[in-house]
């Protein structure tokens, strides 16, 4: 810890600043390229150090579950209860999971290429939390060389009591899914596997397992530092904290902003320069997300409560903006027949269903002959019939759609469409070659 | 006198030979591409059929969660 008696701080400490000042997470500012650790320890302090030993493990824990702090991958779990499943057991693992398999999404890579210090010391806080003497942590490609340059100047620095393991995530969009991710780490397959066992009970290695998602974990470094009054003095009673989201589509400045939870939808807009055009729908929580009318949710909190009202939720905290002369069920096909080849191909429903509704789903888009009561059956022939969460998540999708575009679902029917804008809105990578 | 069960069946086993089907179609249907969907909760009087069903599975897919 000597080496960093003498840094003086670069940055105006984050806990000297009122706590409900934003980003807490992404650098203040216009700082470029990833924070050092030098800048690091100087904007946050030194992690507390006594994480490892008991009571002070259960203390933290517990202070985890006075935050309120959910799962920021899109599960919104209690990451305290998380946290105590894996602590109860013997010689666990704890995995960051920083896979982020969604082609829309980038607050994951941002964090990391900006704060990788941050969320390496809540891998290793996480670690010391559950009893863990393995920590892994699992990044897209695009950061992989900033988050080994981290790790490597820990090392150099002697501050973790934990070796910490650097994977590249599996470039799928199920890859990030929690068990897909603890396969890949251990036999190079990005497909989920099935529960039971829970990873909390017989993950990697067949060891209890703790995978959180990295924005998690970048949380839970500061609550561990400054505590759960610091971390609630933003956000909802109900859902406490700030998230990192992702905008793109309609707006002038799309990108990675860190918001409170509960911001109106309109002001989060606004951090991305606004809408470039008139706005017809908001893609909200991300590609298992759900469509919603874009006058409607302007004025809603961007939070699991606030858009309960039009079935939507925060996701993984992903806004996409649909302009008015785009074709939402256009938009919608493309990205199902993205997410019906992205099938794991493990469960019958999930492999068969959703390619059949992928196809109905373009008939539909494209004006040729479709049946919506077909589609309605095998929506629900599809839904929850996987190991894993990826045929319900591209149901909701598909059900937001024709609730949301309903008047395009028949002007279609009629072999009409007024959208005239060339190009697509939502990003999908290149078909694979089957 | 045996214990409430739940009939569960393992998505990524399942290869939709559809034997638990016929063997129990009071809880077992067929989706439009043949793979089961189960009612959960056996009745009593269907428990027999019920571990037959998963005994015949050649997957080994299919299973009895027994209920404390």
């Amino acid at each position: 810890m000597r080496a960093y008696e003498s840094i003086t701080s670069p940055l105006p400490s984050v806990a000297a600043r009122t706590a409900d000042q934003l980003p807490r997470l992404l650098p203040a500012g216009f700082a470029s390229g990833p924070a050092s650790l030098a800048g690091h320890i100087g904007r946050y302090g030194l992690p507390p150090s006594s994480a490892r030993d008991w009571p002070h493990r259960q203390a933290l824990i517990d202070e985890v579950g006075r935050s309120g702090l959910t799962g920021r991958g899109g599960g919104a779990f209690p990451t305290a209860r998380k946290l105590a499943a894996v602590a109860a057991q013997a010689a666990p693992v704890v995995v960051a999971n920083g896979t982020e398999g969604e082609p829309a999404s980038a607050k994951d890579k941002v964090l990391l290429a900006r704060s990788p210090h941050l969320v390496l010391d809540g891998l290793v806080l996480a670690a010391a939390m559950v009893g863990a003497r393995q920590a892994v942590i699992v990044v897209h490609h695009s950061v992989r060389e900033i988050i080994d340059e981290a790790v490597a100047e820990r090392r150099r620095a002697g501050l973790d009591g934990v070796r910490i393991r650097v994977v590249t995530g599996a470039d799928r969009f199920v890859g990030g899914e929690a068990s897909a991710v603890v396969h890949w780490i251990e036999r190079g397959v990005p497909t989920p596997t099935r529960t039971p066992p829970r990873l909390s009970e017989r993950g990697l290695g067949g060891k209890p397992t703790l995978v959180q998602n990295v924005e998690t974990l970048a949380h839970l470094a500061l609550i561990a530092r400054y505590g759960s009054s610091w971390f609630r003095a933003v956000g909802t009673a109900g859902e406490p904290g700030s998230m990192l989201v992702t905008i793109l589509g309609g707006v002038n400045e799309p990108g990675v902003h860190e918001i409170a939870i509960g911001t109106p939808v309109a002001e989060v807009l606004s951090l991305a320069g606004g809408a470039s055009a008139p706005l017809q729908a908001l893609l909200l929580g991300g590609y298992f997300g759900c469509w919603a009318d874009a006058g409607a949710a302007a004025s809603l909190p961007f939070s699991a409560a606030g858009l309960a009202p039009l079935g939507a939720g925060i996701g993984a905290g992903l806004i996409a903006a649909l302009p008015a002369d785009a074709c939402g069920l256009a938009e919608t096909a493309r990205v199902v027949r993205y997410l019906a080849d992205e099938s794991a191909g493990q469960c019958g429903p999930c492999l068969f269903g959703l390619d059949a509704v992928a196809g109905e789903i373009q008939r539909l888009a494209d004006g040729r002959t479709s049946s919506l009561a077909t589609l309605r059956r095998w929506l629900s022939q599809v839904d929850g019939r996987g190991a894993c969460r990826h045929p319900d998540g591209t149901v909701g999708l598909i059900r937001s759609a024709l609730r949301v575009f309903e008047a395009e679902v028949h002007q279609h029917a009629q072999g009409w469409c007024c959208a005239n804008r060339p190009g697509a809105v939502l990003p999908v990578p290149p078909r694979r070659q089957p | 006198m045996s214990r409430p069960a739940r009939l569960r069946v393992d998505p990524i086993a399942c290869a939709g030979r559809g034997l638990c089907a016929e063997i129990l179609p009071e809880l077992i249907t067929l989706d439009d591409w043949g793979f089961p969907v189960v009612q959960g909760e056996v009745p009593g009087p269907l428990m027999g059929e019920a571990r037959e069903a998963v005994r015949v599975c050649p997957k080994l897919a299919l299973w009895l969660e027994k209920r404390p």
